[in-house]
């Protein structure tokens, strides 16, 4: 089967392609060169005048596991009024903050996205993510793994343990709990507010351990890096939410001395202190840092007005977040000395100072960081706005004018307080294409997707070009999936089922002793449980996983 | 002798690591014995009165019947296809499975539009509704075992919901954070009759008990709520428990470093318990202020957790839930069985766990697709058995702490088809016919 893609005007960044008409040919779910001389094409589209890109990615956005559920669960009334009824081909669900498994897949799908990465897997929670994510239709999904609280790993960095031991842990965790990286929510904080501290800074000592977020970026840094895994070490940073948290953030660029980092949802790490409200943008600086720091990534977590609900691992700071909550009522948890959650309803409004301000910086982010290839198109879905705003937010980026006829409606002591109606820059196309495609694919180590080269799987996007980036970027003329048509006109035409993206770098065999002794002696399930095998990500034939290459270990890099 | 235990290791294999879904505990550390012979088990280490109930019911393989008349499965299949073909108002209820085959009954209520309900969604529901309305700060197995130093059990001793609690999380040899488990207090609010001798700890020391009876439950734990909050209540008592105990319990849980009140949604048999579920919770919260405790929902079985998770994340709603209007609907009061019970013109009942779990009496036309041990009383009009998850076939069951799940194995050979696949038999009869309806021969009505 010979698919033929006629006339398109192509975005690769990969390839450094900005707009070229060229044809593209898939044969078999890949992208191929040219069809052999006999071959014959059994499928041809016309793209002339079509706008083609390779599916997007969305690298941090939470569609699995169990805080989602929580939030899914927490919030009837949202669901109800966003129904979403069977159809033909697809399922019923609910849409809108957290929609059901099925409505996320397709309206993933319909956006003109094909895959998307669960930024928080609690390794003992990983066959319930995966769960979710297996019954998530269309798009390829994957996750990082989150350490940096479980008392495993904290008892070896106060054990002082040889790096190449925590390597083999970490290297441990991300093949049991089919990861694709490894991710540090609030490092060591999680744990410390079990011990009942209600903050921690980047030097603050765990009360117990005597360890420092630094020490756990550190550590878990090096792992990531010394494994070889594409993905950096995945930061959310210490104090989210808290004014002045600008400096502790800084801080953190510096604290991995030079290995990568990326940080999330930065937007919520950026807040200064000036001001008669002592709340103010400190998106120049944070921009400006990681303009200067190559070893630095960042996505956004833009933040955008209505409702919606915060679900994060960081139970120290939803703890200390709960009073805001809207409508009033959170969830948190301590969970299997392993790590937390908290879930708390939010309704950003345009009128609130600190929520248009929280707008603003997002944005002053997004387009004060100079390299597309290292910003990255998040709301932290659904923790900023749920994930079906992104063609809003990607109108914010390339529209000036539209953009500035939002912050005039913006609460007047915020408008004061932000730059954003003085920057000029606009996104064009090919960066869209590289923060939601090529940087995403590269950021997060899918080696054959985000590109539309040889032998990339033929995930690709067809947008008819409208001065309208966001009715644009909302109704994909074609979404190809592995090479099928599973969109049309923004419509679901073929429900199929993606991959599940993991990593397994090589590891020494051997640290299953002492972490089967420790679950013996203190957990209340057996290690062999927490591994999530391959057949049941796999069940009843929807999905596959798919393992991603590595660059191989490095042996101890200082 | 020496040959005789020999012939008996060799008539029997031994199973490491079997994971029990009696309760909401999830055990996986049973070792279970299989006769080779009868493929009968036996709980060999690490059992409990529930397990063995579970586990040591011998095999069987019934027929599957239709109106008590023994037929073959794809009779059966048949019979109860055109059962839900004709209903209107067809409800799934019982419920009593795990995630895969609650995926495989989400997707025929969706076909169908059924309404769903689990056999335990009364209790369920009371923690829902708290999740719902106010949230709650709540903690799971692993950190009640190795941080609680105080746990208060309120309406219930938590080993009848439990049975290996005691053993497993607080009676333990070691914790993570050099606290001696051993010094741990436990405080049960209710429990007048119960004998808690289970609670005394390892040294000898007995828990303490406030003793009252489940309807004095609310005011207890609102008086408390207000004690911990720094309220003063100007009487001498609550409930028959004197208000120094009371102050002087609410004086602990501040001083504790990590309480946990445990209740079991079951045991607070009551109308509106959820308002004293929130009352619990609501001490939890007040206590998070300076201290920290954790709520703690003690529960499970039939599956009841695994089946809401999986309703869950694929509707959007806990139980009970509907697909009569095409898309996932909530309505708690409505889509219970109660009020269904009047409404359903058909009922599939499924208890894959445990045979006593029969439909309730009714004039509805019943399937049940059921354990293979079931009995009825009033004979279903079709009755089609099938295995047990982690017995007879595979499956994923979750905790009652709603966090950690786990894989269910096989544990013998079995003819038994599991729930996913009677309900894929049943999906391939309803496209059969639906593929007739749509070329005109299986319908004189078509327009």
């Amino acid at each position: 089967m010979l698919t033929k893609l006629t006339g398109g005007r192509v975005y690769d960044p990969a390839h450094g392609i900005d707009g070229q008409v060229m044809d593209l040919y898939i044969r078999d779910g890949r992208l191929i060169a040219r069809p052999r001389d006999d071959e014959k094409v059994s499928k041809e589209y016309d793209l002339r005048g079509k706008v083609v890109m390779a599916g997007a990615i969305d690298m941090h956005t939470h569609i699995g596991g169990g805080k989602v559920n929580i939030a899914r669960m927490m919030l009837p009334e949202d669901h109800r009024a966003d129904p979403v009824a069977h159809s033909e081909l697809c399922r019923a669900g609910c849409g809108h903050v957290a929609p059901s498994t099925l409505t996320t897949g397709y309206r993933y799908a319909e956006m003109g996205y094909t895959a998307g990465f669960e930024p928080a897997i609690l390794p003992v929670n990983a066959r319930q993510a995966h769960l979710e994510m297996g019954d998530t239709p269309i798009i390829d999904k994957g996750g990082y793994a989150m350490l940096g609280s479980d008392d495993y790993f904290l008892r070896m960095l106060t054990a002082k343990k040889d790096q190449n031991a925590i390597n083999d842990y970490v290297a441990w965790t991300l093949h049991a709990s089919q990861a694709i990286g490894i991710k540090v929510v609030n490092p060591g904080g999680i744990s410390a507010f079990k011990f009942n501290q209600r903050a921690l800074d980047l030097d603050a000592q765990h009360a117990y351990y005597q360890v420092s977020p630094r020490d756990v970026l550190k550590s878990l840094s090096r792992a990531v890096h010394e494994l070889g895994i594409a993905h950096p070490l995945h930061v959310h940073a210490n104090n989210l939410g808290v004014p002045g948290n600008l400096d502790t953030t800084l801080k953190t660029m510096g604290a991995s001395e030079g290995y990568p980092l990326h940080l999330t949802h930065i937007q919520f790490h950026s807040y200064g202190t000036e001001g008669d409200r002592k709340f103010s943008s400190g998106a120049a600086a944070i921009a400006e840092a990681i303009n200067q720091h190559q070893h630095i990534s960042a996505d956004v977590g833009q933040i955008l007005f209505g409702q919606t609900v915060t679900a994060s691992g960081d139970s120290m700071r939803q703890h200390a977040n709960a009073g805001l909550a809207n409508p009033s009522k959170s969830v948190i948890m301590d969970i299997e000395c392993d790590a937390g959650c908290g879930v708390v309803p939010f309704k950003y409004r345009d009128q609130n100072f600190v929520n248009a301000l929280q707008w603003a910086i997002g944005l002053e982010i997004f387009l004060l960081v100079d390299d597309p290839w290292r910003i990255f198109l998040t709301t932290d879905h659904p923790n900023g706005a749920p994930f079906t705003s992104y063609p809003h937010l990607i109108r914010l980026l390339m529209d000036k004018s539209f953009r500035n006829d939002m912050f005039t409606k913006l609460n007047l002591d915020a408008q004061a307080m932000s730059t954003l109606a003085n920057i000029n820059r606009e996104y064009s196309l090919y960066e869209i294409a590289i923060m939601t495609r090529a940087g995403a694919a590269k950021l997060v180590g899918l080696h054959d997707r985000g590109h539309l080269g040889v032998g990339a799987a033929a995930d690709i996007t067809v947008y008819t070009e409208d001065a309208d980036r966001e009715k644009m970027f909302s109704k994909p003329d074609y979404v190809f999936k592995d090479g099928t048509l599973v969109v049309r006109n923004g419509q679901v035409v073929q429900v199929t089922w993606g991959s599940t993206h993991t990593v397994r770098p090589e590891f020494d065999r051997s640290v299953e002793q002492d972490l089967r002794a420790h679950f013996d002696r203190y957990h209340t399930m057996k290690l062999d449980h927490v591994k999530v095998s391959d057949d049941e990500i796999a069940e009843g034939g929807r999905g596959r996983v798919q393992v991603q290459p590595c660059l191989g270990r490095r042996e101890k890099t200082r | 002798m020496v040959n005789f235990v020999g012939s008996s290791l060799l008539d029997s294999v031994r199973i490491k690591d079997v994971t029990c879904t009696a309760c909401g505990m999830l055990c996986d550390d049973l070792v279970v014995a299989r006769a080779l012979n009868s493929n009968t088990l036996s709980v060999v280490e690490h059992g409990c009165s529930r397990s063995a109930v579970l586990l040591e019911q011998p095999p069987a393989y019934p027929s599957a019947r239709v109106h008590g008349k023994e037929v073959d499965h794809a009779s059966a299949i048949q019979a109860a296809t055109a059962l839900l073909q004709q209903a209107k108002q067809p409800l799934i209820a019982g419920l009593g499975t795990e995630v895969q085959g609650m995926r495989a009954v989400l997707r025929l209520a969706d076909h169908i539009g059924a309404t769903l309900d689990h056999m335990n969604s009364a209790a369920m529901l009371r923690n829902t509704l708290v999740v719902q309305q106010s949230g709650w700060q709540v903690t799971t197995l692993t950190e009640v075992r190795n941080r609680a130093d105080l746990i208060v059990a309120i309406g219930t001793d938590i080993v009848s919901v439990l049975p290996r609690f005691f053993e497993r999380c607080v009676w333990v040899e070691a914790t993570l954070f050099d606290q001696a488990p051993a010094q741990r207090d436990i405080v049960f609010l209710g429990g007048r009759h119960d004998d808690l001798s289970f609670a005394s700890s390892p040294d000898g020391r007995p828990a303490q008990v406030l003793p009252c009876d489940m309807e004095q439950i609310p005011e207890l734990v609102a008086a408390l709520r207000a004690l911990v909050t720094g309220r003063s209540l100007p009487v001498d008592q609550v409930a028959g428990i004197a208000m120094q105990d009371l102050q002087q319990l609410a004086q602990r849980l501040r001083e504790a470093r990590y309480s946990v009140l445990a209740w079991s949604a079951a045991s607070l048999d009551y109308p509106h318990a959820e308002l004293s579920i929130a009352n619990i919770t609501g001490i939890v919260s007040q206590l998070n202020q300076t201290t920290r405790s954790a709520g703690l929902p003690v529960g499970g079985s039939n599956g009841d957790s695994s089946v809401n998770q999986t309703s869950v994340w694929t509707s959007g709603y806990p139980l009970p839930n509907s697909y009569a209007r095409q898309h996932p609907d909530y309505d708690p009061w409505q889509h219970s069985s109660a009020q269904q019970a009047a409404h359903a013109d058909a009922v599939l009942w499924i208890s894959s766990l445990d045979p006593s779990r029969r439909p309730p009496p009714s004039d509805t036309t019943t399937i049940v697709l059921g354990h293979a041990a079931m009995q009825f009383e009033q004979e279903p009009a079709v009755y089609i058995p099938i295995g047990t998850p982690g017995v007879d076939h595979s499956g994923t069951a979750f905790r009652c702490d709603s966090v950690v799940s786990l894989p269910l194995k096989p544990l013998r050979p079995s003819p038994l088809p599991s729930l996913s696949r009677v309900i894929l038999d049943i999906e391939a009869a309803l496209d059969i016919e639906a593929a007739l309806h749509a070329s005109g021969k299986g319908d004189a009505h078509a327009d």
